[in-house]
């Protein structure tokens, strides 16, 4: 992968002129291969990892779902997935190998919701036989980053 | 006096109570810190840990594990087609520390002379000294803190051994281009010196590749090749190092370890077996992230009047505070008790840097914003108030 998405995929708020200066490349050609990207939708968003677990009032919920599904002719999974991850409560959605076909993650502001989403919404769909639901109880580490307040200062404050 | 007098004449480090100040104060920004600013990656302390649990906790051969002297040895065949005997020319220390006390007392008989290009790493010179030898020291201040071939030609004499060269650079960051080592080699060579180079920050080096000076033809056997595991993969306190170079003086290494050292502990040596096997998909990132706080760093002291070279390797700047009108301890004490940053005096690495201090940026880009902002407060405030008070008073 490229040095430039290597850096904004660590790090989105690393300036041009930042990355400029670790790569050795020209501001403007960093600006010029950003804005290609964004264009080719390689970058697609830049967003903020929040620990909502820390967020006052805030803690929402969210479960597994092993959803099994009948394929349909000629598109195959694609279009129950399009039915499914069109829900805004649904936040990933994926097509996998084993014994089920879809695992959808869903967030929800409480259980009760959550659990509704599934019973009303998620189950009831056309082509989709069975579903199991696993709710989240801890988040360890997400998207490479573990959860953990900041690590002490372990190295003396000098030395040669 | 129950002391000895080789040691009485040891010059104490003149900034030990600096040193004691600092670590008796809380919340202070550290750009005084000597390693990286991570932990041993996972996969390494984990190999540690399992040494641990395997019960891996006696002796090893003399010379360091068997295993991982011939991984340093194949290392050495991949990458340079160098052709170092795990048997008899390779040597697991405990750091480059340790191999630096080795080789000088290896090779130093009384009043011999060890040339050690200053600004330098603390310990070679009272190191040479205890060992019976005399430094040479050759101030590079005017050649960018770089050794020039003919201000090293002008120190040798007949009682001349050799050379210890460090690059990348501690405390200056400055390193040397391949050519520049070939002009310095052709010098060494003239005179039959030896070379003691001490590699550590190899992995840093950030406008050009990095040269071993034992891959310069014929470098060979003129050379003692110190390098370690500290700074490249983040194993300081493991204490692991090693040295390669001819038969004859690691064989005489090798005497003194195995009486005063025995062997580098298990656990370290094991883990490095680790380090060097997994290779690094880190070290990239690592020096890209380095690279932008030198910049930042480099840019921010010149904007404050802190003129400093540029470094091509390490984590450290090392700028004059000429303009401030403070020698180096009072600067960081000063710094250190106004504003609450740490750095190193200058005087620590040689008796002429009393105008300069070590920064280190193996720290947070955040804390290293936060101390420039310090450190301009410092120059700004308290510096310029006084100024202006010393002018009423006159």
């Amino acid at each position: 992968m490229d040095e430039i998405l290597e850096i904004l995929e660590k790090d989105a708020r690393i300036t041009p002129d930042e990355i400029a200066k670790m790569t050795g490349k020209r501001p403007e050609a960093v600006r010029k291969a950003i804005k290609h990207y964004e264009k080719e939708g390689i970058i697609l968003k830049y967003k903020t990892l929040i620990n909502k677990e820390l967020v006052k009032d805030e803690s929402p919920v969210r479960a597994l779902i092993e959803v099994n599904v009948i394929p349909q002719k000629d598109v195959g999974f694609d279009k129950v997935a399009e039915r499914i991850y069109s829900f805004s409560e649904v936040i990933s959605c994926y097509l996998i190998s084993g014994t089920y076909d879809l695992l959808v993650m869903v967030e929800g502001k409480d259980l009760h919701t959550v659990a509704r989403f599934v019973a009303e919404k998620l189950a009831p769909l056309e082509y989709v036989r069975g579903t199991v639901t696993h709710f989240l109880l801890k988040k360890y580490k997400e998207d490479g980053v573990v959860l953990k307040l900041k690590r002490e200062e372990k190295r003396i404050t000098i030395s040669y | 006096m129950i002391i000895s007098k080789k040691v009485e004449q040891i010059q104490p480090s003149g900034i030990r109570q600096f040193f004691d100040l600092v670590l008796g104060m809380k919340e202070v920004i550290s750009l005084g810190v000597g390693e990286p600013d991570f932990v041993t990656p996972w996969n390494i302390r984990e190999a540690g840990i399992f040494a641990l649990e395997e019960g891996f906790t006696s002796y090893t051969s003399n010379k360091g594990l068997y295993k991982l002297r011939l991984i340093l040895h194949q290392h050495l065949k991949q990458k340079f087609n160098l052709d170092y005997r795990p048997d008899d020319e390779i040597l697991i220390t405990v750091g480059v520390s340790e191999a630096v006390d080795l080789v000088l007392r290896a090779i130093i008989n009384p009043g011999d002379k060890i040339i050690i290009p200053e600004p330098s790493y603390v310990s070679y010179g009272p190191v040479t000294e205890l060992a019976g030898g005399i430094p040479v020291y050759i101030d590079t201040k005017k050649s960018n803190f770089k050794l020039m071939p003919d201000a090293l030609e002008r120190v040798i004499d007949k009682k001349t051994k050799a050379l210890i060269l460090n690059y990348p650079a501690n405390p200056t960051g400055i390193s040397y281009t391949q050519k520049e080592l070939l002009e310095l080699k052709k010098i060494l060579s003239k005179y039959h010196l030896l070379c003691i180079t001490d590699e550590i920050y190899h992995d840093l080096t950030y406008d050009f590749e990095h040269t071993h000076f034992i891959t310069l033809t014929g470098a060979k056997n003129m050379t003692v090749y110190l390098d370690g595991f500290s700074k490249s993969y983040a194993m300081t306190g493991w204490r692991i190092g090693f040295a390669c170079g001819p038969k004859e003086i690691i064989q005489a290494m090798t005497k003194i370890h195995q009486y005063t050292i025995m062997c580098v502990p298990t656990i370290s040596q094991m883990a490095a077996c680790e380090a060097l096997q997994a290779g690094r998909k880190s070290v990239e990132e690592m020096k890209r992230e380095y690279k932008r706080r030198r910049e930042f760093i480099v840019d921010s002291l010149k904007r404050l009047g802190l003129a400093c070279s540029k470094p091509e390797g390490a984590f450290y700047v090392f700028p004059s505070i000429k303009s401030t009108g403070l020698n180096s301890l009072e600067f960081a004490q000063r710094l250190l008790k106004e504003q609450r940053v740490a750095v190193v005096p200058g005087t620590a690495f040689g008796k002429n840097y009393d105008d300069y201090v070590r920064i280190s940026y193996a720290s947070s880009y955040e804390n290293l914003k936060e101390a420039m902002a310090r450190i301009e407060n410092f120059l700004k405030k308290s510096l310029r108030r006084e100024k202006h008070e010393t002018k009423n008073k006159v």
